[in-house]
């Protein structure tokens, strides 16, 4: 099954001579900025090429080819229409300079994408120049500085998140030049608002909050916790990680939101890609409308421009050299279409109907719940305490051996908060056959464990390769491959 | 219901096996006030068909006109292999790879995209990618922060021959956290940084000076005198380069007496297409010494329980999901699918094939330069060497005469008078492999007309 590194098949001389011109050039680069040394590039043909990189493709579980169930990440279908008509050579081959008017076409996408989504969340403004989540975060918490600053409000620098936060709120918050402050949540899964009131003060900036939250349930009293938040001074962030949880049935600006970035390749199903590009565009309410980030597609009823730092001189800049993943967002724009305003609230009735079906018939199956009692929203959080109490057997050996089975293994150990867990997101794609034969597998791998414990430690058996030496990896570091 | 495959049973049987009446049973703990009202301003939902026309119209309007125009996004020949394989489903639909034993092909991937940026700075670490080639600079001067100990300052000097637009994000992205960036002026001759600028620093707690080759000028910067000198001066040398020009250029490992100490830029002229700005890639590379202070994901080789080779993520206690506000950035979701893509544009072309067409890239642009300069109204702005890339002056507003080049099918390149003001009417244009003899021809008469006529003027 190893396909050998692509320098492995490189021999000297070879190459693809159809990709390059020919022609013999003398470029006249002065001799003391020429490089010396030909860069270790591989020579191969084309075939060669393209062979080694199927076959490693072929390496890989991916949604288009396994049940992806990974928590936090909705990994749903990625249709591909998306991808085709993102990729028509109008759009495609146009420079991000050019004239405007020589863009009008793709503007407008953009700008109807601005206002749908405006229109799902509730929020006043759209920006869609965040390249990921993370940068939405960035550009959130930068905009909740700049209006704090703008009144002259500076003591205001910290940023409250609860302990189930996903870890780029914390980092996005130092990253802004702001202190965190983490704050409990309740057994059942809710804020603890005692705890939030005693948090709160003169130095609040604003709270980072995902609802449903990262331990997968609604938090009902999110009007006390806007208030709570407001009457202090600070303003409310709204993490787009769950949206697909709540899409049509509830609006972020409704719940009291202040601000809101969305994972554009969660909700609206642009490819994950092996680790990006994501998109992470941001809403805002009224009072954030001066901080946006640029650039933004304005229309005047005539024409479609970037609006720019004169037409927003309190902006908090520029997160990128042009505008951001344009590309992804017009896959999101093409999805979106695709959807329609009949099929937005489609996606969180579903992504929540397999949630709900799913968690149920594995405590059906004698799972354990870490919330037990409370409804799933688009996921949900086994907790394995009792195998690993019983057989010695942890949740990261259950993701192990359910890529065994076929699954791509639910997210690990996140939240930090509960033991020996998995957080469980089926989206709205997958069809009950498909739920049903991952309990099947869980069953199946419990009973191994109960039996043969041994068998989960030593999985997966049936991939590429076996559980991989993660220390080693750290320790002897080997992150660049080198000629013997 | 599209791309949702329950059926009418099925739909009964699960809420059966849940219990509850109907899907809204589902939403019951959201408080009835928050429940959302009818989505009115979303349009009625469209076929794959209709959908396909309409983009199609809307990709047709926006034309196809000759580009000239590079200024950080770079139009190169993209061969039919890279996206064929870049949008196979198990590259196109994967995500990070949490659980490295499903995810072998990609990781394999990033350690040979690894590998290949490693050498082609002439460094010994490369992450796996960052957004894009402004955010790389803003994050690579954080790192020079973390990674630059004895330096208290935060100060970091920055030529004003750096991309503009770097410049902004810059700002936007590092400015929070209380990093101070001071502008170096460039030699109005040569329209590069010289040493000279630097010796009002020297003795100064400076963190970093940032060198970018070829800088946006197209200029290329006496990268060995620049590095000398601010290592003397005690301070670390962040560069940003052109990776398709350091097929032909001197490696930033190799600038000076020891080489720069991190290394980044923009990689979509590795296989990316313009795509109207996006999405592209960042890169990052770094001494070993510095790998720890590095942002973003990282691939090691390591073995499995049997012995075997395998590839995963490593040196993970940097990163946000475990260090959490501690973490060297907030950087989650990357750019792999556009790495996935220059991996396989590198292995084509081949060191060979990147000479090519870096050396090409050269040469047209001084084609471009000598026909457009021969122009009425028109001459050069900075003499010296340049890479593919040229500042030109032109007797009149560069915008005017950019929309009626435009109105002839022609992206003439992009105005920086406004970026620049002490330039002028400043028209920086770019000539890559792709532009033909023709093509230049084409651009150096319509530019003739346009200067011609009354309208321009």
């Amino acid at each position: 099954m190893r396909e050998q590194l692509i320098f492995e098949h490189s021999r000297a001389g070879r190459s693809a001579e159809a990709q390059y011109p020919l022609a013999a050039v003398a470029d006249g680069v002065p001799e003391h900025l020429r490089r010396r040394s030909a860069p270790l590039l591989p020579e191969v043909s084309e075939l060669q090429a393209v062979r080694h990189f199927t076959r490693l493709s072929q390496l890989n579980f991916s949604i288009d080819t396994h049940f992806y169930p990974l928590g936090s990440c909705t990994m749903k279908y990625n249709p591909r229409a998306c991808n085709q008509y993102a990729m028509l050579p109008g759009f495609l081959g146009r420079h991000p300079l050019a004239p405007e008017s020589t863009g009008q076409g793709i503007l407008q996408c953009l700008h109807e994408l601005q206002e749908m989504l405006k229109e799902v969340t509730g929020m006043r403004g759209v920006s869609l120049t965040p390249m990921a989540g993370a940068q939405g975060e960035f550009a959130g918490v930068a905009m909740i500085r700049a209006y704090h600053r703008a009144r002259g409000d500076l003591a205001r620098t910290v940023i409250i998140v609860p302990d189930a936060a996903h870890g780029t709120n914390p980092a996005t918050a130092t990253m802004c030049g702001c202190t965190v402050k983490e704050i409990p949540s309740l057994a059942n899964g809710d804020i603890d608002l005692d705890a939030l009131r005693s948090a709160v003060g003169p130095q609040t900036a604003g709270i980072m909050l995902t609802n449903p939250s990262t331990l997968g349930v609604f938090e009902r009293r999110i009007g006390e916790v806007a208030e709570i938040v407001h009457d202090a001074g600070g303003l409310l962030y709204y993490d787009g990680a769950n949206l697909n949880a709540i899409l049509g049935k509830v609006r972020p600006g409704d719940m009291g939101f202040d601000v809101i970035h969305m994972n554009l390749h969660k909700t609206f199903s642009t490819p994950h890609g092996g680790g990006g590009p994501g998109s992470g565009a941001v809403g805002v309410s009224e009072r954030l409308l001066p901080f946006m980030p640029m650039p933004i597609v304005g229309y005047d009823g005539q024409a479609y421009r970037w609006l720019d730092e004169n037409d927003l001189p309190q902006t908090i800049g520029r997160l990128s050299a042009f505008m951001g993943n344009t590309g992804v967002l017009l896959r999101a724009y093409v999805y979106m279409r695709m959807l329609g305003r009949e099929g937005m609230h489609r996606v969180s009735e579903f992504a929540t109907l397999n949630a709900n079906y799913l968690m149920t018939k594995l405590v059906e199956a004698g799972f354990e719940l870490a919330y037990p009692g409370r409804r799933a929203g688009h996921e949900f959080i086994v907790t394995l305490r009792r195998e690993a109490r019983d057989y010695g057997t942890t949740a990261m050996d259950f993701a192990k051996r359910l890529l065994d089975y076929g699954f791509h293994a639910p997210t690990t150990y996140f939240p930090l908060l509960v033991p020996e867990c998995l957080l469980i997101e089926p989206t709205e794609t997958e069809s009950k056959e498909e739920l049903d034969a991952f309990v099947a597998a869980m069953v199946a791998i419990r009973e191994e464990a109960q039996t043969d414990p041994a068998k989960l430690k030593g999985a997966p058996y049936t991939l590429p390769v076996r559980r991989l030496d993660d220390v080693r990896a750290a320790k002897q570091l080997d992150i660049a491959w080198k000629a013997a | 219901m599209p791309f949702i495959p329950h059926t009418a049973d099925d739909i009964r049987d699960m809420l059966t096996a849940i219990g509850a009446r109907d899907t809204e049973a589902l939403f019951d703990e959201i408080p009835a006030g928050l429940r959302a009202r009818a989505l009115d301003a979303i349009p009625p939902a469209l076929s794959e068909m209709e959908v396909g026309r309409l983009m199609s119209a809307r990709a047709g309007a926006d034309g196809q006109p000759l580009n000239f125009i590079g200024a950080g996004a770079y139009e190169h020949h993209v061969p039919a292999a890279v996206w064929a394989i870049v949008t196979r489903g198990e590259f196109y639909s994967a995500y990070t790879p949490y659980q490295a034993e499903a995810s072998q092909g990609t990781l394999q991937l990033l350690y040979e995209f690894q590998s290949m940026m490693a050498s082609l700075t002439g460094m010994a670490a490369s992450n796996a990618s960052l957004y894009d080639g402004a955010t790389a600079l803003g994050e690579a001067c954080l790192m020079a922060v973390r990674a630059h100990r004895k330096s208290k300052s935060q100060r970091i000097l920055v030529p004003a021959a750096v991309n503009p637009a770097y410049r902004d994000v810059l700002q936007a992205v590092a400015g929070g956290q209380n990093l101070a960036f001071e502008l170096l002026p460039y030699d109005p001759r040569g329209g590069t940084t010289t040493t000279a600028s630097l010796e009002k620093y020297r003795g100064e707690d400076i963190t970093a000076l940032v060198v970018q080759q070829p800088n946006f000028f197209g200029s290329l910067e006496d990268v060995d005198a620049l590095t000398d000198w601010a290592h003397e001066a005690g301070m670390l040398v962040i560069a940003v380069v052109n990776p398709v020009s350091l097929a032909v250029l001197k490696p930033p490992g190799e600038w000076g007496t020891t080489g720069a100490d991190i290394v980044c830029g923009e990689g979509q002229p590795l296989g990316v297409p313009l795509s109207s700005g996006g999405p592209y890639f960042g890169f990052m590379t770094t001494r070993m010494e510095h790998v720890r202070q590095m942002p973003g994901r990282i691939v090691g080789r390591t073995v499995d329980l049997d012995g075997k080779p395998g590839f995963t993520l490593t040196l993970q206690a940097r990163e946000q999901h475990i260090r959490r506000s501690k973490a060297t950035s907030n950087i989650c979701t990357n750019q792999g699918l556009l790495v996935t893509a220059a991996t396989i544009y590198m292995s084509l072309v081949g060191p060979r094939g990147l000479a090519q067409v870096a050396s090409t890239c050269v040469q047209r642009s001084a084609v471009l330069v000598a026909a457009l300069a021969r122009v009425p109204g028109v001459r050069v702005a900075f003499d010296g060497p340049r890479f593919h890339e040229a500042v030109l002056l032109l007797d009149r507003p560069v915008r005017g005469v950019l929309e009626a080049l435009a109105a002839r099918g022609i992206v003439g390149g992009c105005d920086i008078s406004r970026d620049y003001p002490s330039l002028g009417n400043a028209l920086l244009v770019c000539a890559t492999e792709t532009r033909t003899l023709q093509d230049i021809e084409t651009y150096a008469r319509a530019l003739t007309d346009v200067m011609q006529s009354a309208a321009a003027a």
